[in-house]
C-alpha cells in the first residue's frame, strides 16, 4: 500500500510540475464557457441593415423606426436606388434590406394593403431566415395595432409557452455541452498521453517489474485526472449558475452522480487507447479524431441531432457524449429525476464496463 | 502524412458537413386534442401537411405528454382543449397551447415561427369558409411582405458550411504541421546539426515553410473541387483572387507556428498551446455561428484573429462574388499582419539560434 501512495504520489508531481499544461487544463474550461456563453450566440442582435425607402412618408418613417428601436437592427445606410443593393451585400457590410414600395401610406390607407420586399443576405442562412422571421415579426406587430378595432371572428388563439428555457437563452443549450467536451479532454486525452509517455520513454517496463499491481499502476495513473475532472466539473456547473444564471432544477446528487459516471466512462477510454497507442503523438491523433471531433459534432452539442441526416444519427449512438449532453440538459434544465434517464444512465454505464474491461484484456497481453 | 492529407479533408467535409446543419425539419410534434371536433381535426390535418412537422404522437392526457418532453421524446405539444370548437363559434376565440421544449433556444423560436404561421394560415381559411356573411366593410390593412434570399435561395446550409470547413482544414495545416515538424528538430537535437551548416537563417526559414506553403494551398483547391463535386458548392466569385488572399493568409498562420515552436520545447506543449488558441480562434471566428450576434469586444478581438478575416473572405468570394475592391481592406489588413508576424517569428528565431 505504501508503494502505491507512493506512486499516486508521483503521478500528481508529474502534472503539477508541467506549468503550462496545467494552465491549460484549467484555462481551457473557464475559457470554453466564457466563449459559448458570450461569443457563440445564435440571437439577433444590433444586425446591420439598410432601407430603400421610395415613400418616405410617415409610415414607413415610423416602421424604420420600430424596427430600428427594437434593439435587434442597427440602420447601417439608406439606399437610394435599386443599384446598390447588391453593391451593399458583395460589401459584406449589412444583412438585410428592406424597400418601402412607393406611396406606401397612401396603398395601406386606400387599397388598405402595400408591399414590403425584404431581401436578406442569405450566404449565412440561418441568420437570414432569422432575420426575416423577426423583421417580418415587427411588421405584423404594427399591422395588428392598427386593426386593433377589427376583430375577425373566429379565430385561433395559440398560447405559446417556451418550456425550460422562456429566455431563448443559447447558453443554456452551450454549457451543457462544453462540459461533456472538457471532462472528456481532460479525462481520457491526459490519461492515454500520460500512459503513453511512459511508454514512449520505456519507463513503463520499469513500473512493470515494480512489486505494484497492474490494477495499482492504472489506478494509480488515473487518480489525479478524476481529482482534476471534478474540480472542473464542479468549476463549470459554478461558471454556469453564478455567471449565466443557468437553472440547476434536478437533485445535484444525481448531477454529481452522473458526472462521475461519465468521467469514469471517459477515464476508461483513456486507459483504452493508450492501450492502443505507443507513442504521444498517436495517443494524440486518436484523442482529437476518435474524441474531440464526435464530442463537439455528434453529440448535439451545437448542432441538433434530429436535424442531422439519418446516418450520422445512428452514429451518435456510440457516441458518449451525446447521452451525457442529454443527461446534463435533462437534469439540469428539465428538473428530471433519475427515472426519466435511466436508458441513457444504463448506455453509459454499460460503455464503461466494455471499455474497462476491454483494456484490461489489451494491457495483460502487453505484459506478457 | 499524405493519408493525413486526402483523406481526412474528404472525411471531415463528409462528416462536418452533414452534421453541422441547423436546417429545420421533421419538428417531432405530439398532438393531446380532447375536443375531437372536425375543426380540431382539421387543424391537426394543417399541422401534418406542413413540412417541419412530423405528428408522431397523439394521445389524451397532457401530464403524459409533458413528461414526453421532459424525456426527450417528443419536441412541441400541440394542446386542445375541450370545447374548442364551442368556444371558437361562440366566443370567437379559440384557444389551443402550444408547449415547445426551448432548451435549444434557437430551434425553439424557429418551431415556433413554424406554428404560428400554420395556425395563421388556417385562420385565414376558416375566415374564408364561414366568415363571409359577417365581414365587415372596411377591411382590415395588411402589408404584403415579398421575402428573397439572395446568394442561396434554397437557404442551403451546407453552402455556408464547406468555406468555414474549409477555413479550418487549411488552417490546422499551416499552424499545426509547422510547429510540431520544427519543435520534432529541436526534441530531437537535428536542428543543431542544421545549425552548423553554412545554410542562411532565412533560407532555413524558407526552407521549412515553403513545402506546408504549397502543401496548404493545394489542400484548398482539393477541398474546393470536393466540394464543388460532392456538395454542388457553387462558386460565384473569382478563383485566383481568392488564391491570392489565401496565400498571404497562410504567411500569417506559418508565422504563427513558426512563433508557437520558438516558444515550446516539446511536441507536447506545441500541441497544447496550438489546441488551446486554434480553439478560441477558430470558434471566435464566426464558422458557426454569426460575428454579428457577438458582443462588442469579441468583435474588436476578431479584428486581430486572422481566421476572422479568412473566414469572412472565402464566403464572400465563394458565394456573393464580392470583387477586388470588396475584399481591399482585409486584403491590407492581411498583409499587415503576415509582415508583423513573419518577422517578429524569424527576430525570436535568431534568439533560439
Amino acid at each position: 500500500m505504501n508503494s502505491f501512495t507512493g506512486f499516486v504520489k508521483k503521478e500528481f508531481l508529474h502534472i503539477l510540475r508541467d506549468f503550462r499544461t496545467l494552465i491549460i487544463l484549467f484555462g481551457l474550461p473557464i475559457a470554453q464557457i466564457l466563449i459559448f456563453g458570450y461569443v457563440i450566440r445564435n440571437e439577433i442582435d444590433d444586425v446591420r441593415i439598410a432601407v430603400l425607402d421610395y415613400s418616405k412618408d410617415d409610415v414607413t418613417l415610423e416602421l424604420t423606426n420600430k424596427i430600428i428601436s427594437s434593439g435587434f437592427f442597427l440602420l447601417y445606410e439608406n439606399l437610394t436606388n435599386e443599384a446598390s443593393v447588391e453593391k451593399i451585400f458583395r460589401k459584406g457590410k449589412v444583412k438585410e434590406v428592406i424597400i418601402f414600395e412607393k406611396n406606401f401610406a397612401e396603398r395601406l390607407e386606400r387599397d388598405r394593403t402595400a408591399s414590403v420586399q425584404l431581401i436578406a443576405d442569405a450566404s449565412d442562412p440561418n441568420s437570414a431566415s432569422l432575420v426575416v422571421n423577426y423583421t417580418n415579426g415587427i411588421l405584423f406587430d404594427y399591422v395588428k395595432k392598427q386593426n386593433s378595432g377589427f376583430n375577425p371572428p373566429f379565430k385561433i388563439v395559440p398560447e405559446t409557452r417556451m418550456m425550460f428555457n422562456p429566455g431563448l437563452k443559447s447558453v443554456f443549450m452551450f454549457v451543457p455541452g462544453t462540459m461533456a467536451l472538457i471532462l472528456m479532454l481532460v479525462s481520457a486525452m491526459m490519461t492515454s498521453i500520460s500512459i503513453a509517455r511512459e511508454k514512449e520513454m520505456g519507463t513503463m517496463e520499469v513500473l512493470l517489474v515494480s512489486p505494484l499491481r497492474p490494477i495499482q499502476i492504472i489506478v494509480g495513473k488515473v487518480m489525479p485526472y478524476v481529482l482534476l475532472s471534478c474540480i472542473n466539473a464542479v468549476v463549470i456547473i459554478a461558471l454556469g449558475y453564478f455567471v449565466f444564471q443557468l437553472p440547476i432544477r434536478g437533485s445535484l446528487i444525481v448531477l454529481f452522480g452522473e458526472t462521475i459516471l461519465f468521467i469514469s466512462l471517459a477515464l476508461s477510454l483513456g486507459i483504452l487507447i493508450s492501450t492502443m497507442a505507443n507513442s504521444q503523438q498517436v495517443a494524440m491523433f486518436i484523442s482529437i479524431f476518435a474524441l474531440m471531433l464526435p464530442t463537439i459534432l455528434l453529440s448535439g452539442f451545437i448542432f441538433p441531432i434530429e436535424n442531422m441526416p439519418k446516418i450520422l444519427q445512428w452514429l451518435t449512438y456510440i457516441v458518449p457524449p451525446r447521452y451525457f449532453v442529454e443527461i446534463l440538459r435533462s437534469v439540469m434544465l428539465k428538473g428530471t429525476g433519475i427515472i426519466n434517464i435511466w436508458p441513457q444512465t444504463t448506455v453509459l454505464l454499460a460503455m464503461t464496463i466494455i471499455f474497462i474491461g476491454l483494456s484490461a484484456l489489451k494491457f495483460k497481453t502487453r505484459l506478457e | 502524412m499524405l493519408p493525413i492529407i486526402f483523406i481526412v479533408p474528404i472525411v471531415q467535409l463528409l462528416i462536418l458537413v452533414n452534421a453541422a446543419t441547423m436546417e429545420m425539419k421533421h419538428i417531432d410534434m405530439e398532438v393531446v386534442d380532447l375536443d375531437l371536433s372536425p375543426t380540431s381535426r382539421k387543424l391537426i390535418n394543417k399541422f401534418m401537411g406542413s413540412p417541419f412537422f412530423d405528428i408522431h404522437k397523439s394521445g389524451f392526457s397532457i401530464n403524459q405528454a409533458k413528461v414526453d418532453l421532459l424525456e426527450n421524446k417528443t419536441q412541441i405539444i400541440l394542446y386542445i382543449p375541450l370545447d374548442f370548437e364551442k368556444r371558437l363559434y361562440k366566443e370567437n376565440k379559440g384557444e389551443v397551447q402550444i408547449l415547445i421544449d426551448a432548451v435549444n433556444g434557437m430551434t425553439a423560436s424557429l418551431a415556433n415561427v413554424y406554428s404560428q404561421s400554420v395556425i395563421s394560415d388556417f385562420n385565414s381559411e376558416l375566415l374564408a369558409k364561414k366568415g363571409t356573411n359577417v365581414l365587415i366593410n372596411t377591411r382590415p390593412k395588411s402589408i404584403t411582405v415579398e421575402n428573397s434570399y439572395w446568394y442561396n435561395p434554397q437557404l442551403n446550409f451546407k453552402f455556408y458550411m464547406v468555406p468555414g470547413i474549409l477555413v479550418i482544414l487549411v488552417s490546422m495545416i499551416g499552424v499545426f504541421l509547422t510547429a510540431i515538424n520544427i519543435v520534432r528538430e529541436k526534441e530531437i537535437g537535428t536542428i543543431e546539426q542544421v545549425n552548423v551548416t553554412p545554410i542562411k537563417k532565412y533560407q532555413f526559414i524558407a526552407g521549412k515553410l515553403v513545402p506546408f506553403w504549397i502543401i496548404a494551398m493545394f489542400e484548398l483547391g482539393f477541398g474546393l473541387v470536393v466540394g464543388k463535386l460532392l456538395f454542388k458548392l457553387p462558386i460565384e466569385g473569382s478563383i485566383p483572387l481568392l488564391n491570392l488572399f489565401a496565400a498571404l493568409y497562410l504567411l500569417v498562420l506559418l508565422g504563427l507556428g513558426l512563433l508557437i515552436s520558438t516558444i515550446s520545447d516539446s511536441q507536447q506543449q506545441v500541441m497544447f498551446l496550438s489546441f488551446f488558441f486554434f480553439i478560441t480562434f477558430i470558434l471566435m471566428s464566426g464558422v458557426f455561428t454569426p460575428e454579428e450576434s457577438m458582443p462588442k469586444w469579441a468583435q474588436y478581438v476578431n479584428s486581430i484573429n486572422p481566421f476572422a478575416y479568412f473566414m469572412r473572405v472565402i464566403r464572400m468570394i465563394i458565394l456573393k462574388g464580392s470583387g477586388f475592391m470588396d475584399i481591399l481592406k482585409e486584403l491590407v489588413s492581411i498583409t499587415v499582419f503576415g509582415i508583423i508576424v513573419l518577422s517578429l517569428a524569424i527576430w525570436r528565431y535568431r534568439k533560439v539560434v
